[in-house]
């Protein structure tokens, strides 16, 4: 078996692997896992108000994702797209709903202001590391619980000790009656376009820039980079900085699509951990990370349906999806396995 | 409120608060001390939280006032063996130490759920009856001062986080098993040379961090919110993995880290009863051991220095 063969294979795998572990929980538990697992599907697929809602999900699970991706693509673990993604979140619907201008600016405006918020969150990881050698895990997982409580105290003040700010303007927002009729009164928005662009632009950034060429060398070997000329500090910032930037634009997704304003959060989205998921399972790579965010977007949407559906927790599918990320980190084990089933194979 | 009321108010408060962040953030040392990256704390100590409830409310029936001491050991055996999911990925089969802690965060949340929903039927469960009660140590409680802010309603648990502190510090410095486990996190291959049985001591390290992690959750869960539920845990085990950090990967800096997070989460909570502390904003006080954190990993407090081989799995032969 080739190596890219084993690459495409590693993850699934593992996906099946996660599932099969999942029916023998359910099965352990006294419950039907074929009852779970059609549930699963017709949450996911089941008719048009699903498929709408299903892709919702999936959107800010592609830009997390690409967040992800592209510092690991940089040689950097970017653990606080959580914290960037509240940030960005809070910086879209305050622009959403503070400007009145006509939509053809505001639109764009509170997107600009997600990324921009999202990125300068990154930034001070990235500065951190190049500047002070603080690495770059700890000083996210810090930086995460700092964002809540931030951005908590914010939407607080600016809605006079309520717990959600104004509704943002028609302007600003990414839903449209057309995609709502279509999918039958679903959340569905503009925002999937939003992501798609986003892949995009990751793929271009990364593969048709020298800029990206730089960033990518940085990732590989930092000394091999620095002997050749290029600044690696500068390039670390940069990296982080873009991957915030994702980051802020699935805060915006929530803000100016789903939710339509920034409320107080007592814990995390989830968005930007899961977000770790997608892209490992998407081998960091763009379109890698689409694949990953519909198959995460859509187990975390069907699952919904499992309680009502067939008195499944939908925390089976949490607990599918944490497997599925061991089984990928831990894909040596699966090589060394897929590796000596070949063999075998070629023997006979 | 005077000066002296205020302290005695203030003190017992933030040991209560810090009692959970210094068995989890001690249980982090030993993981990291032997080289093994450990974000799943917060995980651990959400399953141990979840073993401590179930258990309380199950047998509280059968063992009494014993039955949180009961709760807690099997938190510990809860959460040693959660732990052993991290252990195995990241020691024997090579894996992103990171990404399975991140893992073993999402699944020690997910099982309790399931779990809970399983037994109770519910998103939450009942309160305990048996919650971990306090007294007061004689002789001691009579000292002036220092009676009233340190030995009146005294919890056991606080008495037993410090005992493990100073033992940590024992064992991780004061014994051969400490020594080589402080040598397979800084250089594997020279320890291995040594005939120090590298993955052996890092499986041990990892277990210990569960066990205590798990002991730190169901402290949390049985003095702090009494019930199990989504948010009974909720980065408590981040706050120990920056106690772990602000304290230099020692135990005893991490038990002061722990302390000075419990004074900062008490102030936060309390803080608008407590003259001069309510003028401030509640946030900074939410936000200070995380900002603090990163700015002593920068250098501004004292360099503080993860062990050199964290992060990496040992592979024999690889140099």
């Amino acid at each position: 078996m080739s190596n890219r063969v084993i690459n495409i294979l590693v993850p699934i795998v593992s996906i099946i692997i996660g599932l099969i572990v999942g029916a023998i929980v359910m099965l352990v538990s006294g419950y039907d896992p074929v009852q779970g697992y059609l549930a699963l599907w017709t949450g996911i697929f089941g008719d048009s108000y699903s498929i709408g809602n299903t892709i919702r999900q999936i959107t800010p699970y592609i830009l997390a994702g690409l967040a992800v991706a592209f510092a690991f693509r940089t040689g950097l673990f970017n653990i606080g797209v959580e914290g960037q993604l509240i940030i960005g979140w809070l910086a879209a619907a305050w622009v959403g709903y503070a400007f009145e201008l006509p939509k053809i600016i505001h639109l764009p405006l509170a997107l600009l202001a997600a990324a921009v918020a999202g990125a300068f969150w990154a930034f001070i990881a990235g500065f951190l590391k190049a500047k002070f050698k603080v690495h770059e895990v700890i000083a996210t997982i810090m930086l995460n619980y700092t964002a809540l409580y931030i951005a908590n105290a914010v939407i607080k003040s600016l809605s006079d000790g309520g717990f959600k700010t104004e509704r943002i303007q028609e302007t600003a927002s990414l839903r449209s009656p057309f995609l709502r009729e279509l999918t039958d009164n679903s959340s569905l928005h503009y925002g999937i376009i939003v992501a798609l662009i986003m892949v995009a632009v990751m793929w271009f950034i990364l593969e048709k820039t020298p800029r990206g060429y730089e960033l990518k060398a940085v990732g590989f070997n930092q000394h091999a980079a620095e002997y050749a000329g290029m600044s690696v500090n500068k390039n670390i910032i940069l990296a982080m900085t873009i991957s915030g930037m994702f980051a802020g634009l699935a805060g915006a997704m929530e803000a100016l699509g789903t939710f339509q304003n920034a409320a107080i959060q007592a814990g995390f989205t989830g968005i930007g951990f899961d977000g770790i998921a997608v892209a490992l399972l998407g081998a960091n790579t763009p379109l890698g990370v689409i694949f990953g965010a519909t198959l995460f977007g859509s187990l975390k949407y069907g699952a919904l349906n499992m309680p009502n559906a067939a008195g499944i927790p939908e925390e089976i599918v949490s607990i599918i999806i944490a497997l599925i990320i061991f089984f990928v980190a831990s894909g040596y084990i699966i090589r060394v396995g897929l590796q000596k089933l070949s063999k075998k194979k070629e023997g006979q | 409120m005077t000066f002296l009321e205020m302290l005695y108010f203030i003190i017992p408060s933030a040991i209560f608060y810090a009692t959970p962040l210094i068995f989890t953030a001690i249980g982090g040392v030993f993981s990291e001390r032997s080289g093994v990256v450990n974000i799943g704390l917060e995980g651990l100590m959400i399953v141990g939280a979840f073993v401590g409830i179930y258990v309380n409310l199950e047998y509280a029936a059968t063992f009494g006032a014993a039955t949180i001491w009961v709760a807690m050991l099997a938190a510990v055996i809860g959460g040693g063996i959660f732990s052993l999911l991290h252990a195995v990925a990241s020691i024997s089969f090579r894996a992103d130490q990171t990404v399975s802690g991140v893992a073993i965060n999402l699944l020690g949340l997910a099982v309790p759920l399931f779990l809970v929903k399983l037994i109770y039927d519910k998103g939450q469960t009942d309160m305990i009856t048996q919650t971990i009660s306090r007294f007061n140590i004689p002789y001691l409680e009579d000292i002036p001062f220092f009676g009233p802010l340190l030995f009146q309603n005294v919890y056991s648990t606080s008495i037993l986080a410090f005992a493990v502190a100073f033992g940590a510090w024992f064992i991780i410095y004061k014994t051969p098993f400490g020594l080589r486990l402080r040598a397979v996190g800084e250089h594997p291959m020279a320890a291995d040379t040594m005939g120090v049985n590298v993955n052996k001591m890092r499986y041990i390290a990892v277990v210990i961090s569960g066990a205590l992690g798990g002991l730190g959750g169901a402290v949390y869960a049985q003095s702090i919110t009494n019930d199990f539920s989504h948010a009974t845990i909720a980065g408590q085990g981040f706050m120990a993995l920056a106690a772990m950090i602000f304290g230099k990967w020692h135990p005893i800096g991490a038990l002061g880290a722990a302390l000075f997070f419990g004074l900062a989460q008490t102030l936060s909570i309390t803080g608008d009863q407590i003259p001069y502390v309510q003028d401030i904003p509640s946030v900074f006080l939410q936000i200070l051991p995380y900002v603090l954190t990163i700015f002593a990993l920068a250098g501004f407090i004292g360099k503080a220095n993860a062990p050199k081989a964290s992060g990496q799995p040992y592979i024999k032969g690889k140099r």
